[in-house]
């Protein structure tokens, strides 16, 4: 059987959920193997992560050489990676990255790309893949034509299934060329925890928009009793409200969870583009004409700044 | 400084999108403009030409829109000089339709070249995506065609003669991007508002240099473009069903956080 090449996705060699997920879809298409372009140290402890998830190989990519410039170095190492392995496909991370590094890589290898599956299947081996376009609206199957597959996952789009691998670690040294390191990463801050669950991988949602009139606590309160993420509209974020990292929709994150709460939010299509694939969505705004309305399962016409506060103490009530 | 920014023409994301019997994007029954998205880069590239305009030693910036689409996107091509830019390029050409980004960005980087035969150009600008499509992976495919460094995502941009810095809000962290010109550059519409074309802009546009290429006045084959040369494949295009509207109760002294506590233990969320 062929390998299936997964990037992984990691902070600083901790290993985050979407690695997991790719390897589970990477077995329906071949055996999976992990890239991990991090620190050295820190390959074997990488390894022992992914191979539950059926990782047989886990390249060590050393990337001393690659961390201080953007995207470039990592599609050149990915490149090389291919080019010894000949893979069945690559699997890719899909974020900002993640999709740059994929774009490099698709001319690179000369190979078709397709971003932000939601799904990926095998037709006698070559993957189909599952894509959600204009805004949500429609549903598109397609497959690559050229080359090696390399396709982008979003995030929750595959449950990890756990399977034991073999994990074996092969370091592998890639070269990296000057002009491959004409962006460079001058300074990094990273983003304050909010102890929070993360917007891509929340089970459950509670976004505030421009109704919130600032004021993001109802919010946040009723984020904290269902255990759920907080998100936020454009023009929440534009005000200044809240970071831009927690927009929800067309220019920010696209997520679908199993539950979305809209407060305060109207519904503008480019915010539905972000959220309309949500298997269940709720609204709490005050103006029943809302567009937002019409794609609800459930929705109160009221003030969030009631329903809310109330709502989150009924809830933590039957809680116990 | 000569700047070139992407421009493309996209069906109006309020109006019913569709796509062909060949699973091609509908760009011809659906009305078209410029990609809103493509408006900040524009913005960001005019800012760079007044910020050198003001500067005493400035040296003087031109702007280029640069639009890869059907006969149609030329009303794209015009938005761009309408705001400000001082002249465009259309690239048309029948073969082209279809294309998918690999093509495109073949297509761009052969206009770049072109473009950049007399004079050089310095930076190629981008959208953060186009608002059909939305791979926001073309001008990371140019850059890599062009073999040059890529600065993307910018929500702040900065130039210091050929230096460029740019601040990119990621997933995980801020982070601060410095690169040497040449380079592709794309913004996010956190780099701020674009703006309307004036009426002294609608009527100076009808002035401005713009020139129509087609594929052979940049050097590139037919059959590397266009449906039948895409390296992937669209297989089924389905509508999603309609969401039905589900219950919708009206808050009454609190009846309506009892009514969708009641919902969500339901549904198990609690
Ligand atoms: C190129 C482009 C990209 C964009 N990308 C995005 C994106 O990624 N994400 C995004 O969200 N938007 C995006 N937008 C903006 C989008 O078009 C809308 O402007 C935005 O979503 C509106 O945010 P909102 O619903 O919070 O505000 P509004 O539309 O102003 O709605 C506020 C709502 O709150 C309700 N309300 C007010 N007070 C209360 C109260 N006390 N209790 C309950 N309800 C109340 C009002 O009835 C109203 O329905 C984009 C726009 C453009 C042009
Ligand atoms: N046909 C085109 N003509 C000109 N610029 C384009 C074209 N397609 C994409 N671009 C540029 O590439 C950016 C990202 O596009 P995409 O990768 O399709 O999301 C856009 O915002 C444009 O700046």
């Amino acid at each position: 059987m062929s390998e299936v090449l997964v990037l992984v996705d990691h902070v600083d060699g901790a290993v985050r959920k979407p690695t997991y997920e790719l390897l589970t879809i990477a077995k329906r298409l071949g055996e999976p193997s992990a890239v991990f372009i991090g620190e050295v140290g820190k390959g074997a402890e990488v390894a022992e992560k992914v191979k539950k998830y059926g990782a047989e190989k886990v390249y060590v990519v050393d990337d001393a050489q690659i961390k201080g410039y953007l995207v470039a170095p990592k599609a050149e190492a990915l490149q090389q990676v291919a080019e010894k392995v000949s893979p069945a496909a690559i699997l890719i991370p899909s974020n900002v990255e993640g999709k740059e590094i994929a774009g490099r890589l698709a001319i690179k290898l000369e190979s078709g790309l397709i971003t932000d599956a939601v799904d990926v299947s095998a037709d006698g081996g070559a993957p189909v893949t599952t894509q959600s376009v204009f805004a949500g609206n429609y549903t598109v199957t397609a497959k690559v034509t050229k080359g090696t597959p390399i396709i982008t996952v979003k995030p929750n789009s595959a449950a990890p299934q756990e399977s034991e691998g073999a994990g074996s670690v092969e370091e592998f040294s890639a070269e990296i060329s000057d002009s491959a390191k004409g962006a460079q990463i001058v300074a990094t801050q990273p983003r304050k925890a909010t102890g929070r669950p993360d917007l891509n991988e929340a089970a459950i949602i509670v976004s505030g928009g421009r109704g919130t009139g600032g004021d993001f606590a109802p919010v946040e309160g009723l984020a904290d009793a269902l255990g759920g993420a907080v998100g936020a509209s454009r023009a929440a974020v534009d005000s200044g409200w809240i970071p831009h990292s927690f927009q929800i929709g067309q220019t920010g994150k696209t997520v679908s969870p199993q539950l979305y709460i809209a407060a305060g939010i109207s519904g503008a299509i480019q915010h539905r583009a972000g959220m309309q694939t949500s298997k269940t969505i709720v609204a709490v705004n005050k103006d029943e004409e809302a567009p937002i309305f019409e794609l609800v399962d459930f929705g109160v016409v009221g003030d969030l700044k009631t329903v809310l506060p109330a709502a989150t103490d009924e809830v933590n009530k039957r809680k116990g | 400084m000569n700047i070139l920014v992407c421009v493309k023409y996209v069906p109006d994301a309020t109006a019913d999108r569709r796509f062909e019997d060949d699973n091609t994007v509908d760009r011809v029954g659906v009305d078209g403009l410029l990609s809103e998205l493509d408006e900040y880069a524009v913005e960001q590239a005019l800012q760079l030409k007044e910020k050198a305009g003001e500067a005493s030693d400035g040296q003087s910036v031109e702007v280029t829109a640069l639009c890869v689409g059907p006969e149609k996107a030329v009303d794209a091509v015009r938005k761009a000089l309408q705001m400000g830019a001082d002249k465009a390029i259309h690239v048309v050409d029948d073969a082209i339709a279809g294309s998918d980004a690999a093509a495109t960005s073949l297509v761009l980087a052969k206009a770049v070249e072109k473009a950049g035969s007399e004079g050089g150009v310095d930076l190629v600008m981008c959208g953060m995506a186009s608002t059909d499509g939305s791979m926001s992976v073309v001008p990371a495919m140019l850059a890599e065609r062009l073999s040059w460094p890529q600065v993307t995502m910018a929500s702040v941009v900065e130039t210091q003669g050929d230096q460029v810095r740019i601040k990119r809000d990621g997933d995980t962290a801020t982070e601060v991007i410095g690169a040497t010109m040449p380079l592709v550059l794309s913004v996010t519409d956190q780099s701020g508002e674009a703006r309307y074309p004036s009426f002294k802009g609608i009527m100076a546009a009808k002035k401005k240099p713009l020139e129509t290429w087609s594929l052979s006045d940049i050097g590139v084959d037919a059959g590397e473009v266009g449906l039948s040369a895409a390296w992937t494949a669209v297989e089924d295009t389905t509508e999603r069903p309609p969401r039905s509207q589900g219950e919708i109760v009206k808050d009454e002294d609190g009846s309506g956080a009892i009514a969708l506590t009641e919902f969500l233990a339901a549904k198990k969320f609690i």
